[in-house]
């Protein structure tokens, strides 16, 4: 029996999107993690640019903070913040867009900003906006990891900080937005994709062990499920061993996985989880 | 012209209390130390710009120096909140602070025009956010050439930047390597600056990437080893991570946070020319 986390099963299912060759411009947190769990596996020429300004890094450990030492160290270029936003971000040079969001809507906008009620005397204050709004704005494609619930999974955003699907269809058209916009969004529960006519997040694939009435119980509008809804493979013994080697590799260990849109309230305890894996 | 002074010297000429200050670095080269004798000097009514506030504008709003911050992302690196900078906007402790906030694209090019002389940048951003609802200095613009509706952000103009970098000489030409951040411009878009230096050089040799910045678009040079703690010098010091982890706690409580500053910040005498690396933070 392997057992893992749902936090593990989310970074793994986040790491298997990521195709070797891609140029992935990853925040902070569980997409670095994720992103960093794909060069370690499948994915070695994965190119990571960091919006510190590092284009190229290859750390060997999961970085604390996207300005560590040795992003810039084992980087193909280090760039000047203008540099990395202007030149490479803003014409779609970048493949996929890894990020984090305290809320998200069924449109795949993200709130990374203020919780309720009101902006000028917000309930909590979370960190803004970082490098997110132009990265949803430019990449080819996004991807959003966060963990689900009625709370991160909202009916209303109480602050829009990054597009993705604005209102629906022909919102990104309308306020000229170049990239592609948010194809995957992933949780501790499952895997998300927008509807093409539609463009709302639809329930597509699903853990082991998870049913879909917990999935949406954990949202807070009226998910639809797909028709295909596929169920998720478990993390494989490598896959696993890759991350937590990746983890404890980290300087300092402990935990660290607020990102630069995760960083908000208490964040949800990982859940145990025990699945059958490939070995047994 | 650079002027080579110590750090109480350089604080004390260049920024006076109302100023608008942009202390810069990119999780890289945070300039800790002379944030520390800002909080010293007892500055107040600061408007504090930066791209990324964290730890030392933390202890800058908490120390009650910050009128107003203009920022895109105030946390504390793959850690969490920044708890002085919440309480200062959730419960206005220990005094209200006003908030200008901004995508870090658009700060970029916000310091970059600051430097260029010019009084806004363009860039694709911005459109569909809440942002403009609550910013000043964020508008529509229409190209003339091509009809396309983009994003026009203000310019920044700060009366002092501050910066931290690896080394100087003795004329004054400043050098840095590593994660470089927007520190030139930020220095080129001020009207004054002060730049810590972790040692000052006969002659600077030359460093793949490194920028210079030469001696006469420079304010003050302040000599201080380890003067990024816990942020980092690359080549000199590594990332404090722990302490980074630590200030989580020490920042969570008023009182602890009081007693923090009294014993590491107010206790010690400034740090100055020559003086030792800085290691309690």
């Amino acid at each position: 029996m392997l057992t893992y986390t749902a936090d593990e099963m989310m970074t793994v299912t986040a790491a298997r999107s990521l195709r070797n060759g891609m140029t992935c411009f990853v925040g902070i947190g569980l997409p670095s993690e994720a992103a960093n769990l794909a060069r370690a596996t499948h994915a070695p020429d994965l190119v990571l640019i960091y919006e510190s300004g590092t284009i190229g890094s290859k750390p060997g450990q999961v970085p604390l903070s996207i300005g560590d030492g040795i992003l810039a160290e084992t980087a193909d270029s280090v760039v000047s913040v203008p540099e990395i936003f202007n030149y490479w971000l803003q014409p779609g040079r970048i493949d996929v867009g890894f990020l984090g969001a305290a809320q998200l809507d069924r449109y795949g906008n993200i709130n990374t900003t203020v919780i309720g009620p009101a902006y000028d005397s917000p309930g909590v204050r979370l960190p803004g906006a970082g490098g997110a709004p132009e990265i949803a704005g430019a990449c080819k494609e996004v991807t959003v990891v966060l963990r689900q619930s009625r709370r991160t999974f909202a009916r209303q955003l109480d602050f829009v900080t990054s597009v993705g699907f604005g209102d629906g269809p022909g919102s990104r058209q309308r306020l000229g937005l170049s990239g592609g916009g948010p194809r995957l969004v992933i949780t501790d529960l499952g895997v998300l994709r927008p509807d093409p006519d539609t463009c709302e997040l639809v329930l597509t694939g699903i853990y082991a062990g998870v049913p879909v009435s917990r999935v949406q119980d954990n949202t807070g509008w009226d998910l639809k499920v797909s028709a295909e809804l596929a169920e998720i493979l478990p993390p494989t013994e490598a896959e696993l061993a890759a991350l937590r080697d990746l983890l404890a590799s980290r300087s300092p260990a402990g935990p660290a996985s607020a990102g630069p849109a995760s960083a908000g309230p208490a964040p949800v305890a990982p859940a145990p989880v025990a699945a059958a894996g490939v070995g047994d | 012209m650079a002027q080579i002074v110590t750090l109480a010297e350089a604080i004390s000429a260049a920024i006076r209390d109302g100023d608008t200050v942009a202390m810069e670095g990119f999780t890289h080269l945070i300039p800790h130390a002379a944030g520390h004798e800002v909080i010293r000097q007892q500055r107040r009514d600061l408007t504090l710009v930066r791209m990324t506030p964290d730890i030392i504008y933390d202890q800058l709003i908490g120390a009650g120096c910050a009128r107003k911050l203009v920022f895109s992302w105030a946390g504390n690196p793959g850690v969490g909140s920044l708890h002085r900078f919440r309480d200062a906007v959730e419960n206005s402790w220990p005094r209200p602070l006003e908030l200008e906030e901004h995508s870090h694209a658009g700060m970029a090019n916000r310091f970059a025009a600051g430097a260029a002389g010019l009084p806004f940048a363009v860039l694709r951003g911005y459109r569909g956010t809440t942002l403009p609802a609550h910013t000043a200095g964020v508008a529509d613009i229409v190209c003339p050439f091509t009809g396309e509706t983009l994003t026009a952000v203000s310019a920044l103009r700060p009366d002092v930047a501050v910066i931290h970098a690896q080394r100087a000489d003795t004329q004054g030409n400043v050098q840095y390597w590593g994660i470089g951040g927007v520190q030139k411009e930020a220095v080129l878009a001020s009207s004054r600056s002060v730049v810590t230096v972790e040692e000052i050089v006969d002659r600077l040799d030359p460093r793949p990437g490194a920028v210079v910045l030469p001696w006469w678009a420079i304010g003050y040079i302040a000599v201080v080893p380890g003067g990024a703690h816990p942020s980092y010098a690359l080549g000199y010091s590594a990332r404090d991570n722990d302490f980074y982890q630590a200030w989580d706690a020490i920042s969570r409580d008023r009182q602890r946070f009081a007693g923090w500053l009294d014993e590491h910040v107010y206790g010690r005498a400034p740090a100055g020319h020559g003086s030792r690396s800085v290691t309690a933070c």
